[in-house]
Order: C-alpha cells, then structure tokens, then sequence
C-alpha cells in the first residue's frame, strides 16, 4: 500500500507499506475491504482516518487507486485487481486534491 | 525556578512555548503535526508533563495526541466519537432537521484531579468524557437530550466549544455552545439546565429564547466560581448567580462584538476581552488591536496597546485563543489568526510577541510551571 503523507506520519511509517491480506470466499479473493482492514490491524491509529470507525464509510476526500484504476465507489466487497493482491502492484490511498 | 509553558494550536501543527518565570526569553518548540489543525492544546494541572491534543483535518477526520512528557513527545490515543444511541437530528441553519455528524474536537479541558480524566467539546456539539487517559471516550448524553433538535450552527460549525469546571464543586460544570447558548450541570452531567436568562440575540425571533443564543466564550475565576463573564455574539455579559440570570457590562467598550474573555488570576474583578469590529468584520476597530481590561467586573473598560500593533492590523483572536498564568505578576497571552501570539507579563501593561509568524492561531493555553 501506499499512503498519503499525513497517515504515513500518523503511523510512523516511511514509504510502502506492506501488509498480508488473506483471500476469502468462495472465490478466494481478497477485496478491498479486506485490504483496509489488514492496514488498520497493523495500524491502529488510522481507524477513522480512512473510513468511518467499524468498518463504516470511505471518508470523503480519501481515494482508493490500484493499477490506473478508480476503486473509491465499489463496494468493499469487490476484489482487488490481481497484481494487488499479488503484491506486485500498490493499492493507494490517496487524499483528495479538492480542500488543498 | 518557575516559569511558564504556552501551548499554541494552529491551523497548521502545534506549538510548545517555553519561558522562565521573567517570561522575556522564549523557547519555540514546533510544529509538531506539521500540516494538520490543531484546535486545542490543554495541560493537566493535576500533572503537568500531561498535555492534550485535538488533531484534525478534512481528509483523514480526528485524532487525539497525548504527551507524558511536556509536549517533547505525543502518542496519538483513542478517535472515535460515537453519539450515545441513535443522535437524530438538529437544526441546520435554515431551519431544516440535519442529522447530528461528528467532525471535530474542539475543546478538550483535562480533569483539576485525576490525569485520566479529560472532557471534549465536540462539532456536532455534545460532551464527551475519557475516564482512561484517552483511550476511550463516552458521550454525556444528557446534554443534547435538552432540546438538541432544536439547536442550530453559529457561522463556525454546531461545536462545543467552551468547559469550565466549578473549582468549589467537582459536579458542577458549565459548557458553551455555538448557537444553543450555555447550560450549567449541578449533578456530574446527569442532567443540564440552560442559563441564558438574560440574554438578548438579534438573531432570534424570540430575542429572550431560552436557547439558541451563539455564546463565544465563559470565563470564570476560581476564588468566586459563581462569577460567570460571557463573550457573546455581541454583548459582554456577567452572572453572580451561576449563570441563572445574565447582566450586560459592555460599558464603554469601543464595540462588544468579540470572541475571547478571561479573569486575572489573582483577580476576579479583572477581566479581559479583545473588541472585534463587528459580526461581519472581524478585526479589530480602525485597524488597532487592543486588548481591553476592567478592573471593575465590567462597566468600565481601559485599552491596552502599548506593543500592540495601532495600524494596519486586520487580524482577528478566536475564542479559544487567550489565556492567563498563575505567576505573582499574572501573565496574559493571546494568538491571532495572523500567526503572531503576544505575552504580557505584567497583566496586560505591556506587550511583546512571543512569535510573529505561526499559521493562524486557533488555541492558547498556558501553564505555570514550579
């Protein structure tokens, strides 16, 4: 994953980060859902910061992109593009241009 | 050997001011969330080393940051916010039912007893408690439950933006809202009753409503905790009685519009307030800032302006903004939304700048240090 500057500080951490993300399913496969929730048990401060505590809502002014790819509006259950969960391409957590 | 520690949140991070007790050479810490809004920084006065902070942006919502050791360092501690039940609705500013949605923190005022204890003002405005140093935090729903759908947002947001603990009475304690106005719990918020008797807002159509008036700020003095002075949205008002029933003391005041106020801290009868020009100007009158300062409990007002910028300054002092130290010759702070916050060490005779180019100042507290 990638994430924006404010919740790489938030979470002290630099550059890529990496996180194991397990399929699941019928399909085995691992979806965005899945995706948030392995960053915020690795790292608990960013609850709220990325969607709504409990698993609630994408915050507004945060977007997700993978593979050239706007994933912001489907639904959590939808699975990452392959190379995602493959680890070879980055799922982005990107923050809004709107409000700079 | 004392000295004093002024904690300063801004529209971009946070910052630690440092001083000894003569309060003339400072050490500028800062910023510490570089890029975020910090719209309260508050101490413990049970232990010092423990400060708090409201950390909030649009993109990634709120965060709360405690600091064990002064401010050096902070470890971010427990952010949600969950209204008690389902919250319903409140009034939007066009009369219309909106959903009650929580934004930010905009107050967080540390218990006078217990390190663990703190209470947050919140946007959309409700109380909320941390009984385990932060970790968790508990809506007080007693006081939306009074009337809370019929509340309406001043031009800043719903927020809860003023606490005061009765120093005499650890159950009670006073709370202002922008716009419901102020309320006062007698039984540890079990329940609350509205004190804004007294007032008058034009914006009102009952003038004399029981809420709905946009209160800016309360002050009160330890040593006669049933003193309350409110900054309102125009008028400088005094209650004797605990807020039950609200008096006018704008006096000579250049103009009463105005969003800080504070008490001397040694003495009660001497109050502090900073004159905007209007509620759709505001800066201060004629370019000028001053602070003005009764000695009298109000009524009687004198500007202080020596240091003070006298032309060309169209800044303005939010309502969280000012705040007093505990020193024999009480210091006096306050920040603007130009980035400079000013000190003065002997109550508010003379002025000088800590610092003069902050982003806009959105907090100022101070500790005094032993």
């Amino acid at each position: 994953m990638i994430l924006p500057g404010h919740l790489r500080s938030l979470a002290r951490v630099a550059g890529e980060v990496r996180v194991d993300v397990p399929a699941a399913g019928a399909a085995q496969q691992v979806t965005i859902g899945a995706v948030l929730d392995a960053i915020e048990d690795r790292f608990p401060v960013l609850r709220g910061a990325i969607r709504d505590h409990g698993g609630g809502p994408r915050r507004p002014f945060v977007r997700f992109f993978a593979c050239e790819q706007d994933l912001s509006h489907d639904p959590v259950d939808t699975p990452v593009p392959g190379p995602v969960a493959a680890g070879t391409e980055p799922f982005l957590v990107v923050g809004s241009i709107s409000g700079g | 050997m004392s000295g004093v520690r002024v904690l300063v949140g801004t529209r971009k991070g946070a910052f630690v001011l440092t001083a000894d007790g003569a309060r003339l050479d400072w050490k500028v810490d800062g910023p510490f969330f570089p890029g975020w809004e910090m719209y309260h920084v508050s101490g413990s006065a049970v232990d010092p080393s423990r400060l708090w902070a409201s950390q909030s942006n649009g993109w990634f919502g709120q965060q709360i940051q405690r600091s064990d050791d002064g401010g050096a360092s902070w470890q971010p501690v427990g952010n949600e916010f969950g209204y008690d039940g389902d919250p319903g609705d409140h009034q939007w500013y066009d009369g219309t039912p909106r959903p009650w949605k929580f934004s930010r923190v905009w107050h967080l005022e540390p218990s006078a007893t217990d390190p663990d204890v703190v209470w947050a003002g919140v946007e959309d405005a409700a109380l909320f408690r941390s009984s385990d140093a932060g970790a968790s935090w508990q809506e007080l729903p007693a006081l939306r439950a009074y009337k809370g759908s019929q509340w309406a947002p001043g031009a800043g947001g719903m927020c809860l933006h003023t606490i005061k603990l009765d120093p005499a009475d650890p159950d009670r304690m006073f709370v202002a809202i922008s716009a419901a106005g102020a309320f006062r719990t007698d039984d540890g918020a079990q329940s609350w009753k509205p004190i804004n008797n007294g007032l008058n807002s034009g914006h009102l159509p009952d003038q004399d409503a029981e809420i709905g008036h946009c209160v800016h700020r309360l002050a009160l003095h330890p040593a006669k905790p049933s003193t309350l002075y409110m900054q309102k949205h125009w008028d400088v008002m005094r209650s004797d009685d605990a807020g039950d029933n609200w008096y006018e003391i704008s006096g000579d005041l250049p103009t009463d519009f105005g969003f800080v106020i504070d008490v001397h801290a040694h003495e009660p009868d001497t109050v502090y307030v900073v004159p905007i020009t209007s509620d759709e100007f505001h800066v201060p009158m004629d370019g000028k800032l001053r602070v003005y300062r009764s000695r009298t409990g109000g009524g009687e007002w004198e500007a202080l302006t020596t240091g003070l910028p006298q032309r060309d300054c169209y800044v303005n002092v939010l309502r969280d903004a000012m705040a007093v130290d505990s020193l024999d010759d009480c210091g006096i702070y306050f920040g603007t939304t130009g980035g400079q916050v000013y000190a003065s060490a002997d109550a508010g005779d003379n002025w000088s700048p800590i610092v003069r180019d902050l982003p806009a100042v959105l907090s100022v507290e101070v500790q005094t240090l032993a």
